[in-house]
């Protein structure tokens, strides 16, 4: 079966919910496409350990009484099928979709820096322990170190907490200058200064990173380097994640150019592919503010209502002023790049050591000599970490972009040969 | 309430719980064993590492963007 949208949009995180919202009034033929199970993306995940705001299940609400916009959830993009055609796949089928003007809103990702013992069972991403406990991951009289760097270690400590986990520590690699800089700023964001006031916690420090994750099968405690002392905590679990990096894959797939480490993007979200916008964390971190009305900006422009788009430029520039302010805040300190030892592990597929990767001059050479990236991940981990410890940019995904079975891809090859 | 089968045994969780969250719920919640032999566990949880892919009915998922529903088979990789 094959499908047709005039507007695809890819993830429906707010950006993705916002873009279909701010498009469906034009009457266009809109395809939401997610790889979770429900719409909200990281933020609004839901679950039965998850409370969703209010404006989540009114947008939730909205996108079911659209009947021009079809939702595909548990879906993912495994390949460009042809031009403006990709090939999808979800738990049962695979098809491909054509469409004419395209959405990315892809989101981010958690940068994992590797450190030893970061492979045993027990350690997770921060922003990862908060999914899974939303997912129904029980905590109750956990004992649980966060660690790593942004506001996201506060927002997994109080999910963790709710939950009945005992959270040790709350380590954030950044200084109390820059942290306290950055609380200072937060009154021109009112309603960040209200939830960084419920947010807060006794167990939080500055300048204290993990240097260790201790145990034999699973984790058993962490070692801390703790504003200039070495501090040891037995603890159930570690979540760990130092800020987000965009989900740039499939939009260099498909032949958007990059700025930095995020799709760039005009004043209408347009990217420099013409029909290609992209909106949200896949454009630079900034919150689900930003996401909110980059992705409605998105949504007006792709069904040509420069009007609308344009009266949400003001909000757009209030909340990418927060986002500025959130970077520069924690911005990674330098030694966090010597946390690997020899021996520890950077790609978690192919098991690949950080002594087989250094000394390489780029990606491809290491990836050759050692299988590096290779892996189930593509390299989605591992890319990450590589990039910012070395510098390796990574290359544009070839597909399949994700795993996929036989049969989706068999679904490439249906025009028979002349 | 649905009602799932975890490598044999049998497990009710809430609705709309994770298989992630399930594995955890009956046991150790490792869901594989890396190329040198180490236990795995769910990392991301958000569909990116690929550490929680398992077999659900016969096909390759990942437990941490997968629902629970009633008469669902998990295996994971020992």
């Amino acid at each position: 079966m094959n499908e047709y949208a005039d507007l695809l949009i890819i993830g429906a995180g707010p950006a993705g919910m916002a873009a279909a919202l701010a498009a469906a009034s034009s009457g266009a033929r809109i395809v939401l496409l997610d790889d979770n199970p429900l719409p909200g993306g990281q933020i609004w995940r839901d679950g039965p350990q998850a409370k969703l705001p209010n404006p989540a299940r009114q947008m939730r609400g909205r996108l079911e009484a659209c009947s021009n916009i079809r939702r595909h959830s548990g879906t993912r993009v495994i390949a460009c099928a042809g031009p403006k055609q990709l090939l999808v796949e979800d738990a049962d089928r695979g098809w491909v979709i054509g469409y004419d003007k395209l959405i990315l809103c892809t989101g981010a990702r958690e940068l994992l820096l590797p450190f030893p013992g970061w492979t045993l069972p027990g350690v997770t991403g921060a922003g990862g322990l908060q999914a899974l406990i939303k997912g129904g991951l029980p905590v109750q009289d956990e004992r649980i170190v966060i660690a790593g760097s942004g506001p996201l270690l506060l927002a997994s400590a109080a999910t963790a907490k709710h939950n009945g986990a005992q959270v040790l520590r709350i380590a954030e690699q950044a200084c109390a200058a820059a942290v306290g800089g950055f609380a200072a700023q937060l009154p021109r964001w009112p309603n960040k200064l209200m939830q960084s006031v419920t947010l807060f916690d006794r167990h939080y420090r500055t300048g204290t990173y993990v240097l260790a994750a201790l145990g034999n099968e699973r984790l058993e405690g962490v070692r801390l380097q703790q504003q200039g002392k070495i501090v040891e905590l037995e603890c159930d679990r570690l979540a760990c994640g130092f800020g987000l990096i965009p989900n740039t894959q499939l939009g260099q797939a498909l032949g958007c150019e990059l700025e930095g480490q995020a799709i760039a993007v005009d004043a209408w979200q347009t990217t420099r592919r013409a029909d290609y916008y992209a909106a949200g964390e896949c454009t630079g971190f900034g919150g689900s503010e930003l996401a909110l009305v980059e992705g409605a900006i998105a949504g007006h422009a792709a069904v040509g209502d420069l009007d609308s788009a344009r009266a949400l430029w003001p909000r757009r520039a209030c909340w990418q002023g927060f986002a500025n302010a959130l970077n520069k805040a924690f911005t990674l300190d330098p030694q966090l790049k010597s946390l690997a030892q020899p021996d520890t592990l950077v790609c978690r597929c192919e098991d690949v050591p950080y002594a087989a990767l250094a000394g390489h001059t780029d990606w491809r050479e290491a990836k050759l000599a050692s299988r590096c990236g290779m892996g189930a991940c593509q390299s989605r981990v591992c890319g990450g970490t590589l990039q910012h410890l070395f510098g390796w940019q990574p290359a544009a995904p070839r597909p399949p972009f994700s795993p996929a079975r036989i049969e989706t891809l068999l679904c490439l090859d249906d025009t028979p040969p002349a | 309430m649905p009602e799932l089968m975890l490598d044999g045994c049998a497990l009710r969780v809430a609705e709309g719980t994770s298989v992630a969250a399930a594995l955890a719920l009956s046991g150790d919640g490792c869901t594989r064993t890396s190329v040198s032999g180490q236990r795995r566990a769910p990392l991301c949880g958000m569909g990116i590492c690929q550490e929680c892919r398992v077999t659900i009915d016969g096909r390759r998922r990942l437990a941490c963007q997968t629902l629970c529903r009633d008469g669902m088979h998990v295996e994971t990789q020992a």
